[in-house]
């Protein structure tokens, strides 16, 4: 042991965390004097909850500030083009009847667009919920119990598998198909003075489908193998949720298989998808 | 003295918008030749109500209008005849005055006055309005329901192209209960006036 060369060696620091309490961006007009506070930040967008229209119809706000780095027309084409297929999408979507939240309007010069409100939570909240249950049942050994939540748990993967076939079956697929991009709508109820109760754990209510900023509305040359990796990137999502999982989205892939013609090519292909991952051989 | 309720949009709540509606108009053709004489003391969105199917759809138009109004950006030569353009899908602003806009058998009529200055108020519009509409005015509640009272669903549909029923397709994903008809066509609607122009 050399004490000497430990002193010698400076630990490594991290960075000090930019200060947060401040907004990053300014808003775009009309938002600009809103002060709306950030749900969700990806990539490229702020995600901000914000009213549109009027004083009760909640929305989202998805906002594509300028990018710095890139050069100022280039940056306003990629902002408008990105922001139109979303928009674009959803609109086919919601024609084809496919459940996904309304465009309730956009600016693609100021770089914002406002979505329709989606309450509930997200199937992944649902699925880390169950999974919680799940084990605290095992453990106490109570085998009736379990099983009836299966049957619910079930019920909810066969919705997700005819929701996802549905977008398939109109030619959009949807780029980044994880549990965090499928929500739980609750049902709504008829006495609209009882709110939506989010702490309950019903498996009831429709399944949307969230964030189309990666949506394509493909080729036919190309659908299958999109399709199939929404599937895998949809698997490697349940699979990283909880063991007990895995199961589960076999039930996906049945109502799946079920939903459109066309669907069982798109299982197959998913198995070579399997193979090899998400990314397609350069050769190919 | 006409009925006039006001409506603020959000994040645009220094522009208020006021808006009247009437029925068994008699004078549609005189309110129409004003608009196209350009007077300015019409400078009115006069539009056929049976063709607002929620009180969202003229909202959204209303928003549009007046936010590129703001940020100098109109297509059209008014903020009130963007307004009558912003409803239709297409981009051709005489198509839009024919089908949104008022004709000389309109006889449900909803005036829209955007207060972009400050003389416009609810009082001023309701005086100048009660003067030169000859027909019965109509109370609009709060929430602006009475906006959609009027909608020929069959008439919208055809103007944005939805065919019956959402669509007659089998295996549609009903995996909730059953749909509010007119808020999935709201919905879709919405969506296409914004994407409208791209």
């Amino acid at each position: 042991m050399a004490p000497s060369a430990e002193a010698t060696v400076e630990p490594i620091q991290p960075p000090p965390t930019p200060p947060t309490d401040r907004p990053l961006h300014t808003l775009p007009a009309p938002f600009t004097d809103s002060n709306l506070t950030v749900l969700a930040q990806g990539a490229e967008a702020l995600v901000y909850k914000t009213v549109f229209l009027t004083p009760n119809t909640p929305c989202v706000v998805k906002y594509r500030p300028p990018k710095p780095y890139r050069h100022p027309t280039l940056d306003r084409r990629l902002t408008k083009a990105r922001i139109l297929a979303e928009a674009r999408v959803l609109v086919r979507c919601k024609k084809e009847g496919v459940s996904v939240p309304g465009v309730l309007g956009a600016d693609w010069d100021e770089g914002w667009l406002a979505l329709e409100w989606v309450e509930g939570k997200t199937v992944r909240r649902v699925l880390d919920g169950w999974a919680e249950r799940i084990t605290a049942l095992q453990r106490e050994g109570k085998k009736t119990e379990e099983e009836t939540e299966d049957e619910a748990m079930l019920g909810l993967m066969r919705r997700v598998g005819r929701v996802v076939g549905r977008l398939h079956e109109i030619g959009v697929c949807h780029g980044d198909l994880t549990t965090s991009n499928l929500m739980l709508k609750p049902p709504e109820r008829a006495d609209t003075s009882r709110t939506p109760d989010h702490t309950s754990d019903s498996l009831e209510g429709e399944v949307t489908l969230i964030d189309f900023g990666l949506a394509t509305q493909s080729t036919r040359a190309m659908q299958e193998e999109e399709r199939a990796v929404d599937l895998y990137v949809l698997e490697r999502a349940f699979a990283a949720t909880h063991p007990a999982a895995e199961p589960l989205f076999q039930e996906v892939l049945k109502s799946y298989g079920e939903s459109f013609k066309g669907a069982r090519l798109t299982l197959r292909r998913l198995e070579d998808v399997r193979l090899r991952g998400r990314k397609r051989s350069m050769l190919g | 003295m006409a009925k006039v309720r006001t409506f603020r949009l959000p994040h645009y709540d220094a522009y208020p918008i006021q808006v009247a509606m009437f029925k068994d108009v008699k004078n549609a053709a005189f309110l129409r030749s004003q608009l196209l004489a350009a007077n300015p003391e019409f400078d009115y969105a006069f539009l056929d109500a049976t063709m607002i199917l929620t009180p969202q759809h003229l909202l959204l138009a209303t928003f549009q209008a007046l936010h590129n109004s703001r940020t100098s950006r109109l297509k059209a030569r008014t903020a009130h005849s963007e307004l009558v353009f912003r409803l239709h899908p297409n981009n051709n602003i005489g198509e839009s005055y024919r089908t949104f806009g008022i004709s000389d058998s309109t006889t449900r009529l909803l005036a829209v006055k955007l207060s972009l200055t400050p003389d416009v108020t609810s009082e001023s519009v309701s005086r100048h309005l009660g003067e030169v509409v000859e027909g019965e005015s109509v109370e609009i509640g709060e929430a602006g329901e009475e906006l959609g009272g009027w909608a020929d669903e069959g008439k919208i549909r055809k103007v944005y192209k939805l065919n019956g029923n959402g669509n007659g397709k089998t295996g549609v994903v009903k995996n909730g209960q059953a749909r509010d008809e007119r808020k999935e066509m709201e919905s879709v609607i919405l969506g296409m006036m914004t994407v409208k122009g791209s």
